[in-house]
């Protein structure tokens, strides 16, 4: 197929990013330059895909063949295009962002930052149009690995401690879980590429040595062995994470990794066990129930949390859960949500973060309890603060609207009562932690502004690069509510069944 | 023809390096005459390689003496494996070991000590060419009496504990191996490999043979440092000159490894597997050490000691794949040998660097090291992570087969100590790169710089090469492949 090439050039491109990076690293100016037009670059590829992926299109390209039978293979579909088309986009904001992030924070070894970011980018690129197991894994991996050093950009203890607990939980999990599950599938259908329909069935029945019992557990293992997905009792390395620089809390660890692990869960769900398949043998409902405890359990701890970063984190780790939710419904309907909240909470999540690192780097406040009278010092930031809450929440109007409204469909569809309830408890609770923030900005007295060291000059906005951004992630957030017709059929295009 | 005279020379030539390094009497000079016959014994080594991959096995009467009165030299895919193997590992150390040898070994010493390593590695070589069991006894005194000795070398005075107890336990258990070659003599009258194998077959319910087979299989086990007989190896490594641990690492225990295997074929795999339940009982085995090893590895605080604890348990999953008795974990287990020679040679050769800048290897002086060796410590983190068996590194390829493995058997609990066991070489090889990269910077080291380039290159070869085997895998997998093929040749 001819936009094999495109492949090739979009996984190439973060690479090529890296050595021009690398390159510029005594001029600051072109050195982010370099990082914008890489990801400018890859979004433009992504894109051209689209048109032909919407056809029905399914573009590959077998890089080479490092086991015998199993290939680094790339094979590009709606799921897998929407994960890169939304990594690379922002990829390109978090960089705007960044510039005015890291320069006003003098943070240190900022070459270093922008090579490993986009070393992760190219981890996202491959592991979004990866054609089978093995090959997620290794950029699942990968991932892990370059965040790393993002991770524990600050030094110091706290970032030593948090970089072993990230390592911990994120490879231990894979290793132990994910890898034991491919290597398991690997053997007993013989072969671990993404089929529409799944792997396991052939002409309308269970191969030859699959047995429910097998594939419940194989679910289990592949699932929970998605650390990247933060079900408890595998979440305690996101809140860790977050005493990494905010450009990397916001594209990494509430977009790209993130994502990346409820993006294997569904890929899984619909390419390796087939929704219809499990849905037939009514596998799933114990992970359900452990996405749904997630839920609502991470919506609680956020409430109590005043870190400000680390209430985002929880409150990632619960709308992560409603994605595992989505899939483990095993239904056309759920999946298809699962994709759209990836979307809007992608757009939504970074704006917070976004808002969270302009207030820190601009008047040093980190916590929610600090956040009186924030707004009327920043209003712009804490409009699109607001905004982005109200999506997260899904309220109508903003983008988050459609995800859960098709979700709590879905859990009705299939006779869901209770994960209707808790559907609708999680957004309750979304607020309940989200909300006190942008409240105390802007009715908050001015108590706090009395405090020591605080009678200085009031400083206006953020720096603008990071006014930029954080506006347009939050205008994105409420016109995906209006854009919800197209991605659902731009989703609606996954092959569910098989041939 | 030279080339047919290659498996002679392979042995020969470092044999007779050893006298002339002596003769030479300048480290310097015995260094540059002992790189130049590593690197052609390497060269030899691969292009018997590719003469058995080609044409089949090699035989070689020693002599022009046909067995069973002369010694056969035998070479098949498995001991060209193992052959390039020592081959490769030895080139990269030797090249290494010019500036750390003349640092960490005394000025009167250094000829003495290139001496010494041409015999380890005659040894090594003969005890993986020869199709003659009482030679393989030889050149497995001759490779043992020279390591214990260069062990003994090292500076820290433990290194001459380490050795003394290398020198019993080594010793009884090539006792051992000879009682299992003299009672194999007795049953079959032969000591050429190829005829025991075939006159073995008809006594396989023997007492005899059944104590042979147990003399032979503890003795090795002892050599190959397999749990629970693993003793000996920790201060070994920990304390000898960092160009013998590098070395040790990377051969001595794998030569052990391919040595258990000859014998399963010897006695046959349907002897060894199904007859006696060897697989079960060395799979079990192995399983623990791996576990023990590799949890006694996290609590090490000398790098070089937690890398030796790592051994014992990379040995594990070599013995692992050995016990698993079936293709996959064959293959597994043979590529191995190979991926992890190169990954933990590199380890020890960026520990040697450590050593002759900082000249200490506690996690505490390696602290925040990597700003001043950036280059050691890159080289350290990629084969560190085909350690672990991080995919797109050779490590996990083998790891992969040796869960295929297992799974294919379902035994079930093994595959699960596999992937358990990476967890805590995760923790172990994380708490080095957490000091190197993330600890304060060690004031003591102050002024430190990188290692010299004849230094870091041979590590870079390592390093790069368990990268370029994770990537392509094709050429070790198919030649383990063909190798495990062999060994399970006569299984029913």
């Amino acid at each position: 197929m001819t936009e094999s090439w495109i492949i090739s050039a979009a996984l190439l491109t973060p690479l090529l990013g890296v050595l021009a990076i690398a390159v510029f690293r005594h001029r600051p100016n072109l050195r982010e330059g370099a990082s914008l037009v890489a990801a400018a670059v890859l979004f433009a590829l992504a894109v051209s895909l689209v048109p032909g992926v919407a056809n029905g299109d399914r573009p590959a390209l077998i890089l080479f063949e490092f086991l015998p039978g199993i290939s680094l293979g790339f094979r590009v579909e709606p799921l897998g295009l929407g994960f890169a088309l939304i990594a690379s986009f922002l990829w390109f904001v978090t960089t705007v962002f960044s510039i005015g992030y890291m320069r006003a924070h003098n943070e240190s070894n900022q070459t270093r930052f922008y090579i490993f970011f986009a070393l992760a980018l190219g981890a996202v690129t491959g592991a979004a149009f990866a054609s089978n197991l093995i090959t997620l894994y290794v950029f699942y991996e990968a991932l892990t690995l370059s965040t790393i050093p993002l991770v524990t950009h600050n030094g110091g203890e706290e970032s030593r401690r948090a970089g072993r607990v990230y390592v911990g939980l994120l490879l231990g999990t894979s290793l132990t879980m994910m890898l034991v599950a491919i290597a398991w599938i690997w053997i007993l259908t013989g072969t671990t590429d993404f089929v529409p329909g799944g792997v396991f069935v052939s002409g309308g029945a269970l191969l030859f040595g699959v047995t429910p019992g097998i594939l419940a557990a194989l679910l289990v293992l592949m699932v929970l062995g998605t650390g990247k997905a933060g079900l408890m009792p595998f979440h305690r390395w996101l809140p860790a994470a977050m005493v990494a620089p905010t450009p990397v809390s916001a594209l990494l660890h509430a977009v790209a990794v993130v994502k990346l692990g409820v993006f294997t869960v569904l890929k899984v769900t619909i390419y390796t066990f087939g929704v219809e398949t499990l849905a037939s043998f009514g596998i799933g409902r114990a992970l359900m129930y452990l996405a749904a405890f997630t839920l609502i359990a991470a919506g609680i701890f956020a409430l109590r949390e005043d870190n400000l970063k680390r209430r985002l984190a929880y409150s990632t780790i619960s709308q992560l859960a409603y994605i595992v939710l989505g899939a483990m419904l095993v239904t056309k309907i759920g999946a298809i949500a699962g994709g759209m909240h990836i979307a809007a909470h992608a757009f939504a999540k970074i704006t917070l973060f976004f808002c969270a690192g302009a207030v820190m780097v601009t008047l040093h406040k980190t916590k929610v309890s600090e956040m009186n009278g924030v707004g009327r010092i920043m209003p712009i930031t804490m409009t699109a603060f607001l905004v982005a809450s109200l999506s997260v929440a899904g309220l109508p109007f903003t983008g988050g609207f459609w995800g859960k409204w098709y979700l709590a469909l879905a859990a009705l569809d299939s006779d869901q009562i209770v994960m209707f309830l808790v559907i609708l408890g999680g957004s309750l609770l979304s607020l309940g932690y989200l909300l006190p923030p942008a409240v105390r900005a802007f009715y908050g007295g001015p108590r706090n502004q009395a405090g020591p060291g605080q009678a200085t000059v009031m400083a206006g906005e953020a720096r603008w690069p990071m006014v930029a951004a954080v506006s347009l992630t939050a205008s994105i957030s409420v016109l995906l509510f209006f854009a919800a017709e197209p991605i659902f059929g731009f989703l609606d295009t996954i092959d569910f069944r098989g041939f | 023809m030279i080339s047919a005279q290659l498996p002679a020379l392979q042995v020969v030539l470092p044999l007779f390096a050893a006298p002339l390094a002596i003769l030479l009497r300048r480290g310097n000079l015995a260094w540059v005459l002992a790189l130049a016959v590593t690197w052609i014994a390497f060269a030899i080594s691969l292009a018997l390689l590719v003469q058995v991959l080609d044409n089949g096995p090699i035989r070689y009467f020693f002599g022009g003496w046909a067995p069973p009165w002369g010694i056969e030299y035998r070479i098949d895919a498995l001991n060209a494996f193992v052959l390039v193997i020592v081959g490769g590992i030895s080139s990269a150390v030797l090249l290494f070991a010019g500036p750390s040898v003349r640092k960490e070994i005394g000025e009167g010493h250094q000829h003495l000590f290139f001496a010494l390593v041409m015999l380890l590695l005659t040894g090594l070589y003969g005890i993986a060419i020869t199709g003659d069991a009482f030679n393989v006894f030889v050149f497995l005194e001759i490779a043992s009496l020279a390591s214990y000795a260069l062990i003994a070398m090292g500076k820290d005075r433990r290194a001459l504990t380490a050795a003394f107890q290398y020198l019993v336990l080594g010793t009884v258990g090539a006792t051992f191996i000879l009682i299992g070659i003299g009672l194999l003599y007795a049953m079959t009258g032969t000591l050429n490999m190829a005829d025991m194998a075939e006159r073995i077959h008809g006594i396989h319910g023997s007492r005899t043979v059944l104590t042979a087979f147990a003399f032979l299989t503890v003795g090795i086990a002892l050599k190959a440092a397999v749990f629970p007989l693993h003793y000996w190896l920790p201060g070994a490594y920990a304390y000898a000159p960092s160009v013998v641990s590098a070395l040790l690492a990377g051969t001595a225990t794998k030569v052990a490894a391919y040595l258990l295997l000859r014998f399963i074929m010897i006695f046959g795999a349907d002897f060894a597997y199904v007859a006696v339940p060897l697989g079960a009982a060395i799979a079990v085995l192995a399983a623990i050490g791996i576990l023990i090893a590799s949890a006694s590895a996290v609590f090490q605080n000398d790098a070089k000691r937690l890398l030796a604890f790592s051994s014992v348990a990379h040995i594990g999953y070599v013995i692992l794949g050995v016990g698993l008795g079936n293709a996959s974990g064959l293959t597994g287990g043979i590529l191995h040998m190979f991926n992890h020679a190169m990954a933990k040679g590199a380890v020890f050769l960026a520990m040697g660097c450590v050593m002759l800048q900082v000249g200490a290897t506690h996690l505490n002086t390696l602290s925040g090291l990597a700003k001043r060796m950036p280059w050691t410590m890159a080289g350290f983190t990629a084969a560190g992570l085909s350690l672990i068996g991080v995919p797109l590194t050779a490590g996990f390829v083998s790891k992969w087969y040796l869960v295929t493995g297992a799974i294919e058997r379902a035994w079930w609990p093994l595959a699960v100590v596999i992937v358990a066991s990476s967890i805590l070489a995760v923790w172990y090889i994380w708490r080095i790169i957490d000091a190197v990269y993330f600890g304060p910077p060690n004031p003591a080291a102050e002024g430190i710089q990188e290692a010299p380039l004849i230094m870091v290159l041979p590590l870079w070869a390592l390093a790069a090469g368990s990268v370029y085997f994770g990537i392509d895998s094709s050429f070790p997998v198919a030649v383990a492949g063909k190798a495990a093929a062999l060994v399970l040749a006569q299984m029913p």
